[in-house]
């Protein structure tokens, strides 16, 4: 009806649309052509940028050392989607079949993060890693019972504890990432598992199947949409990651955002960050193009 | 029905709270083997509680239930030698009609050539043969119903567990399928639990059936001794259409009994009651076992109405309102007394309709073993 309704008045619908639509053409559209257009450029002098249609850019990009970059930053993107999928469906599974009492709360507690900057939260997480963080003085306390246990019956003491590096390494990052991301996994996964008619589960289950087997032949299966929602909306952020990697990364963990940052600010070639960002972006396009050549699962009402 | 004295199910003092919520309470009945056994009551009374107490989806709070002699307490519904075939059908939509039905064959190691006979056998049971490479969104609810009714009858489990089977079909197609379920029991001779809130289902499949209310078992007996000996008046009330007057027990001989009632004046049977003298009671009287003159015709049939011990069962009254339903009419009649009744008639000619019309003035009678005396 709605739908009708919007097609028969069509200036009303242009009239609705026109805000939106400015908004879209000017604030994003059109910057990003310009980026575009600078990636075909090259630069004059400090700050000029003459448009001259060269490739020089895109070949630069495509050398070894930037490659691996981008390679790295797939891997890394694809190691903390991965995990936050291993952790994501427990938990989203959990939140489906909590009491209806529970699920509000549990759901506000994954929501809760969306509350506070990122910037925060990454520095919170770094004073929880850092050598003098509640990580380490967990792990030292541990280290230091298990001395005095071995002392107690009679045995040589450990070595003096050693704070363990947990900051500015890879590990550092896949982590904060994986923290940082997760909400973004287990709400479309929810998702999907709330609406999965609980009598299919049953069904499994009356006919022999084990838990095991009724979530890998089952509910994974008919939640797929949702797994590769989740999977989407987590590797493509996760791939254009900058904070995380500056902050929490060591010097060999820097993503292809951080190279990226590099160009516009320190380097001061606008040009070749335009045509690395222009390569991340036509990336994450062929991602979502193989997302939706995916065949559609057949709802049955 | 082979070893009908056996019971498949034994339910056993069961009781099930939802929080503060009792839905089943103290349930105590036995289900035999290869019976065709209903549990009837309206949303909300417990029965599918009870159907999933059995499958063992649900644990009992009290009580416990045993399933061909063995107590099912700690053994998961995957475990159990029942199978259910859900209200939605719950047929995956993922898998074709063929992975759906063989399902539970490949994880009980069912394999090869013995499955895919065993499929086609199901499939042919439920007439749906040649449909094993459909996908459940290509098929009709109907359809959908019957991949479920293989799905489970493939397992050839002990007892089958149906929630509300029909009640997604159209009023033909349901018909027909209580047909068809019932003739599909006797084939396979696999013992079928259903539960329904539709009391003409339960009638027309059940070979015994329990009324629950609130959680409790109303009566237990076969669709015939239900509807015309119903225990109280909630039986008599949900199963069937029916009058029921408020009266006392004033007359209780071994062969005859008199209750009054001020709302249908004095009724008369011709069998006793065997409650105390007046007492409390009700007279439940169905519609159609009230006979309905035409204008004019009450004198002649007089005579034919002395059947009672004691005079003979005799209102009077005015039609209030009729609805013509092709094969009866109904007709709401408000008698002397102010009460009103429901009679129904049916059109035995083309043109009984014709007969009466509102605020004709009418007498009725009826059999004095017809009324039902309920103490409850």
């Amino acid at each position: 009806m709605a739908e009708q309704d919007w097609k028969a008045s069509k200036r009303t619908f242009a009239a609705v649309s026109i805000p939106t639509l400015f908004w879209v053409i000017v604030f994003f559209l059109i910057p990003m052509a310009i980026v575009w257009l600078y990636s075909f450029g090259e630069n004059r002098g400090l700050t000029d940028i003459a448009i001259s249609g060269t490739l020089d850019n895109y070949k630069r990009a495509t050398e070894w050392l930037y490659l691996t970059i981008f390679a790295k930053s797939f891997a890394v993107a694809a190691l903390v989607t991965l995990i936050c999928l291993i952790i994501g469906f427990p938990v989203a599974m959990a939140i489906t079949f909590a009491s209806e009492k529970w699920r509000p709360w549990l759901l506000l507690g994954i929501m809760l993060p969306f509350w506070t900057n990122l910037l925060i939260r990454t520095y919170a997480l770094m004073m929880l890693l850092g050598t003098q963080g509640y990580a380490n003085k967990g792990l030292g306390a541990l280290w230091e019972g298990t001395s005095w246990l071995k002392t107690l019956v009679g045995l040589q003491p450990l070595p003096t504890w050693e704070p363990v590096q947990l900051l500015f390494n890879n590990f550092a990052v896949v982590f904060g990432l994986v923290y940082v991301h997760l909400p973004f996994m287990v709400l479309p996964l929810y998702a999907a598992l709330d609406r999965l008619d609980r009598s299919l589960i049953e069904a499994s289950l009356d006919l022999g199947a084990g838990h095991f087997r009724t979530i890998m032949r089952i509910v994974v299966p008919l939640a797929a949409p949702g797994i590769i929602a989740g999977v989407m909306i987590t590797l493509i952020p996760a791939l254009g990651a900058y904070l995380t990697p500056d902050l929490m990364g060591g010097t060999d963990s820097q993503m292809i955002a951080n190279v990226i940052e590099r160009q516009f600010k320190k380097a001061n070639d606008w040009p070749f960050g335009a045509a690395l960002s222009f390569l991340l972006i036509y990336a994450m396009f062929i991602l979502i193009a193989l997302q939706s050549m995916r065949k559609k699962v057949p709802e049955v009402g | 029905m082979t070893d009908t004295a056996r019971p498949i199910i034994q339910i056993q003092n069961v009781s099930k709270r939802f929080g503060k919520v009792t839905a089943v309470d103290d349930v105590s009945l036995d289900i035999l083997a290869g019976e065709f056994f209903v549990l009837l009551g309206p949303s909300g009374c417990g029965k599918t509680t009870l159907l999933r107490m059995i499958a063992g989806f649900e644990l009992p709070s009290e009580g416990k239930i045993l399933i061909d002699g063995q107590d099912m307490v700690g053994i998961p519904p995957n475990k159990r030698p029942v199978n259910m075939v859900f209200q939605s059908y719950a047929v995956f939509p993922h898998m074709s009609v063929a992975d759906n039905v063989a399902y539970g064959l490949k994880i009980a190691g069912v394999k090869g050539g013995e499955a895919k006979d065993r499929v086609a056998e199901a499939l042919e049971l439920v007439k749906l043969g040649g449909f094993e490479t459909r996908m459940p969104d290509q098929m009709s609810g109907g359809q959908r119903q019957r991949v479920a009714l293989a799905r489970s009858l493939v397992m050839r489990p002990k007892v089958l567990l149906l929630d509300e089977p029909l009640s997604a079909l159209d009023a033909k197609l349901r018909a027909q399928m209580q047909f068809e379920l019932s003739e599909l029991q006797e084939k396979v001779g696999i013992t079928f639990v259903t539960v329904t809130h539709d009391q003409d289902e339960a009638l027309s499949m059940a070979c015994r059936i329990a009324v629950i209310n609130k959680g409790d078992v109303a009566q237990l007996a076969t669709p015939s001794d239900l509807y015309e000996y119903p225990a109280n008046r909630f039986v008599a009330d949900f199963v069937g259409s029916v009058n029921i007057f408020e009266g006392k027990l004033t007359l209780d001989d071994p062969d005859k009994a008199a209750v009054d009632c001020p709302g249908l004046g004095k009724v008369y049977l011709n069998h006793g009651v065997t409650g105390p003298h007046g007492a409390d009671v009700w007279i439940a009287l169905r519609p159609e076992k009230i006979y309905l003159h035409v204008p004019g015709e009450g004198k002649a049939v007089k005579a034919a109405a002395q059947d009672a011990p004691d005079g003979y069962n005799f209102a009077r009254g005015k039609i209030k309102g009729m609805s013509y339903l092709g094969d009866i009419t109904l007709f709401e009649i408000e008698l002397e007394s102010g009460a009103r009744i429901r009679v129904s008639r049916p059109n035995l000619s083309r043109h009984d309709q014709e007969d009466f019309t509102w605020d004709d003035k009418v007498s009725m009678h009826w059999r004095a073993d017809s009324p039902v005396v309920l103490l409850g």
